[in-house]
């Protein structure tokens, strides 16, 4: 079984305990009125679905129920980050592969 | 619906083969709460109930018959095996006013079992997937978790002895698969 750590426990758990969320650091448009139908698509619609690395959402929802955020290869399916919600995507990480 | 019935339902009975290398107890009726909040309203609250309030996530402390289960970085599982919500739910939002907090009352929510002896952690991982050696998860240490299809809150009290959290309506799956382990176990 894959197992995730998890920023919050810090500690290693199941991958059964937790739920993916999409793609990370994906901001909401903070004024949707002013915004062109077609910025307003690519925020709902469009995710850059990588060959790579891949920061993405998960909630640890049968452990302490938190978001975090992951950089996940999503051709290993290797976590090779986590770090909590609203911390910038780590790029030490990523020049460290 | 009986408001009796509403209020503090008879938890399902353990249909469990009992015996010394494993046993499956109801705790019985219980007062129990939810609590979110930062550090500052665990420990009022702890001080309310009489025990210490776990300082470290995915940890319990416990005072007799009450304790304290740290489930994530702002929520608390408070338990008191025995008693009626109402009167610690007053003595709780006495303490805690004034302070920001949410408490609700989940005493009818779920139900609680104790399981007992050698084989009891065999029987916890015929259906969780944690890592129950004493290394990663220790006397003392409590976290929300899954079993099998069921949610489920784990909590080891003693060497062989943990506690089981479950919702209601998942309780008789919970038994029926432990039952389940418990026979297939038996040759261990
Ligand atoms: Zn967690």
């Amino acid at each position: 079984m894959l197992l995730i750590h998890c920023p919050y426990c810090d500690a290693a758990r199941p991958e059964l305990e937790f739920r993916y969320g999409g793609e990370a650091h994906v901001a909401r448009p903070a004024d949707p009125a002013t915004v062109s139908d077609e910025a307003w698509a690519q925020y709902l619609y469009f995710r850059a679905n990588p060959r790579g690395l891949h920061a993405e959402r998960w909630r640890h929802i049968h452990g302490c129920g938190r978001f975090f955020n992951a950089l996940r290869d999503t051709v290993s399916d290797r976590f090779v980050a986590v770090y909590e919600a609203g911390a910038p995507r780590p790029d030490a990480a990523e020049t460290k592969r | 619906m009986s408001e009796a019935r509403a209020a503090n339902p008879t938890p399902p009975t353990p249909a469990f083969p009992d015996d010394a290398e494993a046993s499956l107890q109801s705790v019985g009726a219980a007062a129990r709460f939810v609590l979110r909040g930062e550090t500052p309203a665990a420990r009022l609250a702890g001080e309310a109930l009489g025990v210490a309030a776990p300082g470290r996530i995915n940890r319990a402390e416990a005072a007799g018959l009450r304790a304290m289960l740290r489930l994530g970085p702002d929520e608390w599982l408070l338990v008191a095996d025995g008693e009626a919500p109402a009167g610690l739910a007053g003595s709780l939002a006495q303490a805690l006013d004034g302070t920001p907090h949410s408490l609700v009352d989940v005493s009818a929510r779920q139900v609680g079992f104790v399981l007992d002896g050698r084989l009891a952690a065999r029987l916890i991982s015929a259906g969780c997937p944690l890592d129950l050696r004493d290394g990663a998860f220790p006397v003392g240490a409590a976290t929300r978790t899954i079993f099998l299809k069921a949610e489920i809150v784990l909590w080891r009290r003693a060497a062989q002895t943990w506690r089981l959290e479950v919702w209601r309506s998942f309780a008789p799956y919970l038994i029926g698969h432990l039952a389940e382990a418990r026979r297939g176990a038996a040759d261990l």
